[in-house]
């Protein structure tokens, strides 16, 4: 195997530092949903992007149009959301519950005019009441990395499990 | 002060209190908390109602399958290579692996891979073993079959099995329910459809607190606020009733423990009701559904299909709630304070892509774990099963909303709760 093995084969060979770059934005992100600082979350989303969770046991291509989604967000419903989550009605979330978000095997895959497509796993602990629940899976990301600062075009985040044991998704996971 | 508060509800038959001339009625907060209560519904209950495993269009083809958990059960619901539907226990007759493993699929036959017995999909044993292994008993007798469920019927592509070899049949237990059955399945001339493959969750509660959370009106407000506001925010949010002149707003004992809550819909329906959120371009091709319904039903129940929602509760644990979107919706006791939830979304068959994605996200945006709505839902449950550690101090709950009314009942007063309650009262007392 080739020591490039792995590596996307648009990815400017060049531009070995990419990868600590994304990751960085991704622990920014990371943080900003550890601390709910979910507006200033929200800010890194370009206009028009979304956030999806497709349902447990579907293919990654899954298609909200035809395949009933757990969270399917264009970029009003995605701010509607975080706005609810900003309100004391959000009953399932209030008292907050804690989270932490956890990032590794961050690869990127493909970059054409300055947007990553960038996929990593993911665990994400959420507690509240004595109990922990765990989310745990794949992100694929569109990044653009051209814009300043980066923005994400899109977030897809694929649960690993076969199905959604802790019952609620009311947290960013 | 109040006598009601000394739990006094030694007996199963009197975690139930119903005080007409006092418009008091009181379950014991033990229904929710106790195994032993959770042993009786699993012989009183769920090893004798009609209990919902599916729908036809989850099978579809021939030599289709699914697998399912049903009243405890481990299922198989599949087609034969004829078409025939079939509900078998899942289990080798041999020496009880689960047959199939997986979730759905296609297949002519069925194989147990611990020691490849195989099955028609009929059910019938299908291997042929070397002479001097098995007796013609295997071959012939039946004995090697897959068990079929004691009883599998359908009403309108809703099918249920029973392991109650002699309960009454699925059409007279449905009663009063066929007719809000018939409200979702005439909602298109092709017939409905289940839209992928459905949600699968758990949540920290008696099962008995969603049955009765999914027909309580009077917790909309008060829980779901962020979704109203959320719904005024894009402007889904439609209150007036356009020429509708449909505005019932009230409640059905169904009969054996079923019923329903009927109102006029604040949101949008893509059976058919605008809302200004779908833009102009949807407007004409709602309008023409909601003719073509009128045409075929005449003005009142056309426009009641079209425009009104409904959550129904068929006993003990089906949901249909035919709303912003239809959902069906099953769960399951897995212990006294602990449910998995099952739920699908039902959608016209061939229907517009542009209405099915509307569909889909209505769904989300309300039902579901990840949506503006159910999550609070179950946040409320899971509050409620907490709360009861105060079982011993605070021994009941209060589901007397309404009693004293003179006319009919309203939609948020808790007269369909108390018909799930009576039922469930009877039926732990060895009633059918």
């Amino acid at each position: 195997m080739s020591p490039d093995a792995g590596v996307a084969p648009g990815l400017p060979a060049d531009d070995r530092g990419l990868r600590a770059r994304v990751e960085d934005f991704l622990y920014l992100e990371a943080d900003l949903l550890d601390e709910w600082r979910i507006e200033e979350w929200f800010a890194l989303f370009a206009e028009g992007a979304t956030y999806e969770v497709p349902p447990t046991g579907e293919d990654d291509e899954a298609d909200p149009a035809t395949s009933l989604f757990y969270i399917a967000d264009d970029y009003v419903r995605l701010r509607e959301r975080v706005v609810r989550l900003t309100k004391k009605e959000a009953h399932s979330e209030f008292p907050r519950s804690r989270q932490r978000h956890m990032i590794s095997n961050v690869r990127i895959t493909d970059m054409s005019n300055g947007v990553a497509d960038v996929t990593c796993n993911f665990v994400t602990y959420r507690a509240k009441r004595g109990v922990v629940d765990t989310y745990y899976g794949k992100h694929v990301y569109r990044i653009d990395c051209a814009a300043q600062p980066w923005r994400i075009k899109s977030k897809r985040s694929i649960l690993g499990m076969d199905m959604l044991y802790p019952g609620k998704l009311t947290i960013i996971i | 002060m109040d006598t009601y508060v000394t739990p006094t509800a030694r007996t199963i038959s009197g975690l139930v209190i119903e005080d007409r001339e006092r418009h008091l009625f009181r379950v014991a907060r033990r229904a929710f908390t106790d195994a032993e209560v959770l042993d009786g519904e699993r012989d009183n209950i769920f090893d004798r109602c009609w209990l919902y495993l599916g729908h036809s269009s989850e099978i579809a083809n021939n030599c289709d399958f699914i697998t399912r958990s049903v009243g405890g059960r481990e299922l198989i619901f599949n087609r034969d290579r004829g078409g025939a539907v079939h509900a078998f226990l899942n289990t080798c007759p041999h020496r009880g692996a689960m047959v199939v493993r997986e979730k759905k699929g296609n297949a002519l036959s069925f194989r147990c891979f611990y020691h490849g017995w195989s099955f028609n999909v009929n059910g019938r044993f299908a291997s042929r073993f070397d002479e001097g292994n098995y007796g013609k008993e295997h071959y012939g007798g039946g004995c090697a079959d897959l068990m079929q469920v004691p009883r599998l019927e359908q009403y309108r592509d809703f099918w249920f099995v029973n392991f109650d070899r002699n309960a009454v049949s699925l059409a007279d237990y449905l009663a009063g329910a066929k007719e809000y059955i018939d409200l979702v399945a005439d909602q298109a001339e092709a017939g409905m459809e289940v839209v992928g493959s459905g949600q699968q969750y758990v949540i920290n509660a008696n099962w008995k607190l969603l049955a009765e959370n999914s027909i309580d009106a009077f917790h909309g407000f008060p829980v779901h606020s962020t979704y109203f506001d959320y719904l005024k925010n894009i402007g889904s949010l439609r209150m007036e009733q356009g020429n509708s002149d449909f505005t019932a707003r009230g409640m059905s004992d169904l009969g054996n423990g079923h019923a329903v809550i009927e109102y006029a819909s604040p949101w949008g329906r893509p059976i058919a009701r605008w809302v200004p959120s779908w833009g102009e371009e949807k407007r004409e091709h709602v309008e023409r559904l909601r003719q073509g319904l009128i045409q075929r039903f005449g003005q009142e129940r056309g426009i009641r299909i079209a425009e009104t929602s409904r959550n129904m509760l068929i006993f003990p644990n089906l949901v249909i709630n035919d709303i912003m979107s239809i959902t069906i919706r099953t769960f399951m006791p897995d212990a006294p304070n602990r449910m998995t939830v099952s739920a699908w979304a039902l959608g016209a068959r061939g229907e517009d892509a542009d209405l099915r994605k509307l569909r889909l996200f209505n769904f989300l945006e309300f039902l579901g774990p990840g949506g503006f709505a159910t999550p609070d839902d179950q946040e409320a449950l899971e509050n409620c099963q907490r709360g009861y550690k105060n079982v011993r101090e605070v021994g009941w709950n209060d589901i007397s909303k309404g009693m004293p009314r003179s006319g009919p009942p309203m939609n948020d007063d808790e007269e369909q709760m108390r018909c799930f309650w009576r039922q469930w009262r009877d039926r732990m007392a060895g009633g059918r």
